[in-house]
Protein backbone atom coordinates (compact mmCIF):
# COMPACT_ATOMS: atom_id res chain seq x y z
CA UNK A 1 0.00 0.00 0.00
CA UNK A 2 1.00 3.48 -0.83
CA UNK A 3 1.44 6.04 2.00
CA UNK A 4 1.05 10.10 1.64
CA UNK A 5 4.28 11.35 2.46
CA UNK A 6 4.85 14.97 3.95
CA UNK A 7 8.85 16.37 3.65
CA UNK A 8 10.44 17.68 6.73
CA UNK A 9 13.23 17.19 8.89
CA UNK A 10 14.43 13.51 9.01
CA UNK A 11 13.54 12.43 12.83
CA UNK A 12 13.83 8.78 12.40
CA UNK A 13 10.80 6.42 10.44
CA UNK A 14 7.55 8.37 11.44
CA UNK A 15 4.17 6.55 10.03
CA UNK A 16 0.68 7.59 11.32
CA UNK A 17 -2.59 5.84 10.20
CA UNK A 18 -5.63 8.11 10.56
CA UNK A 19 -8.93 8.86 9.69
CA UNK A 20 -9.50 11.29 7.60
CA UNK A 21 -12.85 12.62 9.69
CA UNK A 22 -10.98 12.66 12.78
CA UNK A 23 -10.13 16.05 14.04
CA UNK A 24 -7.56 13.70 16.89
CA UNK A 25 -5.97 12.75 13.76
CA UNK A 26 -6.20 16.06 12.26
CA UNK A 27 -4.44 17.69 15.63
CA UNK A 28 -1.28 14.85 15.21
CA UNK A 29 -0.61 15.49 11.73
CA UNK A 30 -0.50 19.05 12.60
CA UNK A 31 1.73 18.56 15.45
CA UNK A 32 4.03 16.68 13.45
CA UNK A 33 3.88 19.55 11.13
CA UNK A 34 4.54 22.08 13.46
CA UNK A 35 7.22 20.05 14.64
CA UNK A 36 9.02 20.05 10.76
CA UNK A 37 9.31 16.09 11.13
CA UNK A 38 8.82 13.67 7.85
CA UNK A 39 6.92 11.18 8.08
CA UNK A 40 4.45 9.28 6.32
CA UNK A 41 0.48 8.86 7.11
CA UNK A 42 -2.73 6.80 5.52
CA UNK A 43 -6.01 8.09 5.20
CA UNK A 44 -7.33 4.27 6.61
CA UNK A 45 -10.83 4.79 5.96
CA UNK A 46 -10.39 5.76 2.48
CA UNK A 47 -8.55 3.11 1.54
CA UNK A 48 -10.39 0.31 -0.18
CA UNK A 49 -9.85 -3.65 -0.91
CA UNK A 50 -6.40 -5.07 -0.47
CA UNK A 51 -4.51 -1.58 0.80
CA UNK A 52 -7.56 -1.46 3.74
CA UNK A 53 -6.61 -5.02 4.97
CA UNK A 54 -3.24 -4.69 4.76
CA UNK A 55 -3.42 -1.12 6.70
CA UNK A 56 -6.11 -2.55 9.45
CA UNK A 57 -3.37 -5.72 9.84
CA UNK A 58 -0.48 -2.83 10.19
CA UNK A 59 -2.51 -1.24 12.67
CA UNK A 60 -3.57 -4.08 14.56
CA UNK A 61 0.10 -5.29 14.84
CA UNK A 62 1.08 -2.12 17.08
CA UNK A 63 -2.61 -1.67 18.24
CA UNK A 64 -4.90 -4.55 18.65
CA UNK A 65 -7.99 -2.49 19.20
CA UNK A 66 -7.07 -0.60 15.72
CA UNK A 67 -8.02 3.09 16.92
CA UNK A 68 -6.68 6.37 15.51
CA UNK A 69 -4.28 7.94 15.55
CA UNK A 70 -1.93 5.06 15.97
CA UNK A 71 1.53 6.68 15.05
CA UNK A 72 4.84 4.86 14.61
CA UNK A 73 8.15 6.46 15.77
CA UNK A 74 10.87 4.04 15.26
CA UNK A 75 9.68 0.67 17.12
CA UNK A 76 7.22 3.07 19.48
CA UNK A 77 3.70 3.00 18.75
CA UNK A 78 1.85 6.22 20.15
CA UNK A 79 -2.22 5.60 20.28
CA UNK A 80 -3.93 8.66 20.57
CA UNK A 81 -3.28 12.28 20.23
CA UNK A 82 -0.69 12.31 23.36
CA UNK A 83 1.39 15.70 22.74
CA UNK A 84 4.29 15.12 25.27
CA UNK A 85 4.71 11.38 24.26
CA UNK A 86 5.08 12.68 20.83
CA UNK A 87 8.09 15.23 21.73
CA UNK A 88 9.25 13.19 23.84
CA UNK A 89 9.59 9.99 20.92
CA UNK A 90 10.99 12.84 18.75
CA UNK A 91 13.12 14.37 21.16
CA UNK A 92 11.57 17.82 20.95
CA UNK B 1 -11.97 12.79 -0.66
CA UNK B 2 -14.82 13.76 -3.63
CA UNK B 3 -16.91 16.58 -3.25
CA UNK B 4 -20.13 15.26 -3.05
CA UNK B 5 -19.02 13.74 0.64
CA UNK B 6 -18.13 17.72 1.66
CA UNK B 7 -20.67 19.36 3.43
CA UNK B 8 -20.87 22.89 3.21
CA UNK B 9 -20.73 25.64 5.81
CA UNK B 10 -24.24 26.23 6.04
CA UNK B 11 -25.05 22.53 6.53
CA UNK B 12 -22.09 22.50 9.42
CA UNK B 13 -24.01 25.16 11.08
CA UNK B 14 -27.14 24.14 10.90
CA UNK B 15 -26.01 20.61 12.42
CA UNK B 16 -24.45 21.93 15.65
CA UNK B 17 -27.54 24.01 15.71
CA UNK B 18 -29.19 20.17 16.05
CA UNK B 19 -26.62 18.92 18.16
CA UNK B 20 -26.75 21.65 20.35
CA UNK B 21 -30.58 21.90 20.79
CA UNK B 22 -30.61 18.30 21.56
CA UNK B 23 -27.44 18.07 24.55
CA UNK B 24 -29.27 21.09 26.04
CA UNK B 25 -32.67 18.67 26.15
CA UNK B 26 -30.83 15.42 27.17
CA UNK B 27 -28.47 17.69 30.29
CA UNK B 28 -25.90 17.06 28.05
CA UNK B 29 -22.74 19.38 27.06
CA UNK B 30 -20.51 20.16 23.51
CA UNK B 31 -17.51 21.24 23.63
CA UNK B 32 -17.03 24.13 23.70
CA UNK B 33 -14.25 24.77 21.48
CA UNK B 34 -16.23 26.27 18.29
CA UNK B 35 -13.26 25.49 15.94
CA UNK B 36 -12.85 21.25 17.52
CA UNK B 37 -16.95 20.82 17.10
CA UNK B 38 -16.90 21.97 13.74
CA UNK B 39 -14.37 19.92 12.82
CA UNK B 40 -15.86 16.60 14.78
CA UNK B 41 -19.70 17.98 12.97
CA UNK B 42 -18.21 17.77 9.48
CA UNK B 43 -16.78 14.78 10.15
CA UNK B 44 -20.17 13.18 11.12
CA UNK B 45 -21.88 14.96 8.38
CA UNK B 46 -19.14 13.25 5.85
CA UNK B 47 -19.97 9.79 7.30
CA UNK B 48 -23.48 10.40 7.03
CA UNK B 49 -23.14 10.41 3.22
CA UNK B 50 -20.69 7.82 3.14
CA UNK B 51 -22.54 5.20 5.01
CA UNK B 52 -26.43 6.68 5.93
CA UNK B 53 -25.56 7.14 9.54
CA UNK B 54 -23.79 9.44 11.74
CA UNK B 55 -20.71 7.07 12.65
CA UNK B 56 -18.06 8.18 14.55
CA UNK B 57 -15.66 10.61 12.70
CA UNK B 58 -13.18 9.23 15.16
CA UNK B 59 -13.26 5.50 14.70
CA UNK B 60 -13.17 3.05 11.44
CA UNK B 61 -16.45 2.55 10.31
CA UNK B 62 -16.85 -1.08 8.36
CA UNK B 63 -20.00 0.03 6.23
CA UNK B 64 -22.35 -2.29 7.49
CA UNK B 65 -25.05 -0.57 10.19
CA UNK B 66 -25.04 -3.87 11.95
CA UNK B 67 -21.75 -3.48 12.86
CA UNK B 68 -21.33 -0.11 13.31
CA UNK B 69 -24.21 0.13 15.49
CA UNK B 70 -22.32 1.22 18.37
CA UNK B 71 -20.52 3.83 17.05
CA UNK B 72 -23.54 6.08 15.49
CA UNK B 73 -23.05 9.43 17.47
CA UNK B 74 -24.55 9.41 20.22
CA UNK B 75 -22.31 5.95 20.45
CA UNK B 76 -22.48 3.27 23.64
CA UNK B 77 -19.83 4.42 25.16
CA UNK B 78 -20.54 8.35 25.81
CA UNK B 79 -22.05 7.99 29.09
CA UNK B 80 -19.52 6.10 30.55
CA UNK B 81 -16.68 7.93 28.97
CA UNK B 82 -18.26 10.93 30.16
CA UNK B 83 -18.28 9.66 34.07
CA UNK B 84 -14.75 8.50 33.45
CA UNK B 85 -13.06 11.12 31.66
CA UNK B 86 -15.18 13.97 31.44
CA UNK B 87 -15.60 13.53 27.65
CA UNK B 88 -16.54 10.93 25.12
CA UNK B 89 -14.12 9.17 22.83
CA UNK B 90 -14.08 12.06 20.11
CA UNK B 91 -14.71 14.79 22.85
CA UNK B 92 -17.90 16.28 20.68
CA UNK B 93 -19.91 16.35 23.89
CA UNK B 94 -18.11 16.91 27.15
CA UNK B 95 -18.58 17.05 31.25
CA UNK B 96 -20.07 20.43 32.34
CA UNK B 97 -16.45 21.22 34.27
CA UNK B 98 -14.76 20.69 30.72
CA UNK B 99 -17.46 22.77 29.19
CA UNK B 100 -16.99 25.83 31.35
CA UNK B 101 -13.20 25.61 31.29
CA UNK B 102 -12.93 24.28 34.98
CA UNK B 103 -11.16 21.36 34.24
CA UNK B 104 -8.53 20.10 31.31
CA UNK B 105 -9.47 18.16 28.61
CA UNK B 106 -7.36 14.61 28.10
CA UNK B 107 -7.12 12.20 25.92
CA UNK B 108 -9.95 9.21 26.04
CA UNK B 109 -8.73 5.90 25.50
CA UNK B 110 -11.02 3.10 23.17
CA UNK B 111 -13.34 1.36 25.50
CA UNK B 112 -14.90 -0.10 22.43
CA UNK B 113 -14.36 -3.92 22.09
CA UNK B 114 -13.43 -4.84 18.18
CA UNK B 115 -16.13 -6.71 16.40
CA UNK B 116 -14.97 -10.20 16.34
CA UNK B 117 -13.95 -10.08 20.17
CA UNK B 118 -17.23 -9.37 20.88
CA UNK B 119 -19.40 -12.23 23.00
CA UNK B 120 -22.95 -12.10 23.63
CA UNK B 121 -22.68 -10.73 26.50
CA UNK B 122 -21.22 -7.66 25.95
CA UNK B 123 -24.16 -6.83 23.20
CA UNK B 124 -27.14 -7.43 25.45
CA UNK B 125 -26.63 -7.73 29.23
CA UNK B 126 -27.26 -11.06 31.16
CA UNK B 127 -29.72 -13.42 30.18
CA UNK B 128 -32.32 -14.08 33.30
CA UNK B 129 -35.17 -14.92 31.47
CA UNK B 130 -37.12 -17.69 32.84
CA UNK B 131 -36.80 -16.67 36.27
CA UNK B 132 -39.10 -14.31 36.27
CA UNK B 133 -42.30 -13.60 34.73
CA UNK B 134 -43.24 -10.45 33.05
CA UNK B 135 -46.59 -9.37 31.24
CA UNK B 136 -44.45 -7.31 28.52
CA UNK B 137 -40.37 -7.27 27.86
CA UNK B 138 -38.71 -4.87 29.18
CA UNK B 139 -36.26 -3.07 26.67
CA UNK B 140 -33.57 -0.60 27.08
CA UNK B 141 -32.18 1.87 24.93
CA UNK B 142 -28.19 1.26 24.63
CA UNK B 143 -27.83 4.62 24.13
CA UNK B 144 -29.21 6.47 27.05
CA UNK B 145 -30.43 3.47 29.37
CA UNK B 146 -34.19 4.52 28.95
CA UNK B 147 -36.58 1.40 29.49
CA UNK B 148 -39.50 0.73 28.77
CA UNK B 149 -42.39 -2.27 29.34
CA UNK B 150 -44.02 -2.97 26.03
CA UNK B 151 -44.34 -5.43 23.33
CA UNK B 152 -41.85 -4.01 21.05
CA UNK B 153 -39.25 -0.91 21.49
CA UNK B 154 -40.60 2.88 20.31
CA UNK B 155 -39.45 3.33 17.29
CA UNK B 156 -37.26 6.56 18.60
CA UNK B 157 -35.82 6.75 21.75
CA UNK B 158 -38.14 9.41 23.68
CA UNK B 159 -35.04 10.65 25.64
CA UNK B 160 -32.24 10.79 23.24
CA UNK B 161 -33.75 9.91 19.91
CA UNK B 162 -32.04 6.76 19.64
CA UNK B 163 -33.78 4.40 16.70
CA UNK B 164 -35.42 1.27 17.03
CA UNK B 165 -32.09 -1.24 16.44
CA UNK B 166 -30.24 0.60 19.02
CA UNK B 167 -32.20 -1.31 21.75
CA UNK B 168 -31.76 -4.42 23.31
CA UNK B 169 -34.04 -6.51 25.17
CA UNK B 170 -33.36 -6.09 28.99
CA UNK B 171 -35.56 -8.06 30.77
Amino acid sequence: MNFEHVDGKDKGKITLYALSTCIWCKETKDLLSDLGAKYDYAYVDLLKGNDREVAIEQVKHYNPSCSFPTLIIGDKCIVGYKEKEIKEALKV
Amino acid sequence: MNEQEMPNDAEVINFIERLEKEARQGGYDLNQNKEFTRGLAKGLLINERRYGYLSCPCRLAVNEREKDLDIICPCYYRDPDLAEYGACYCALYVSRDIARGQKELSPVPERRIPFEKRTKLDLTGADISGSIKLSVPVWRCLVCGYLCGRDTPPELCPICKASKDRFERFL
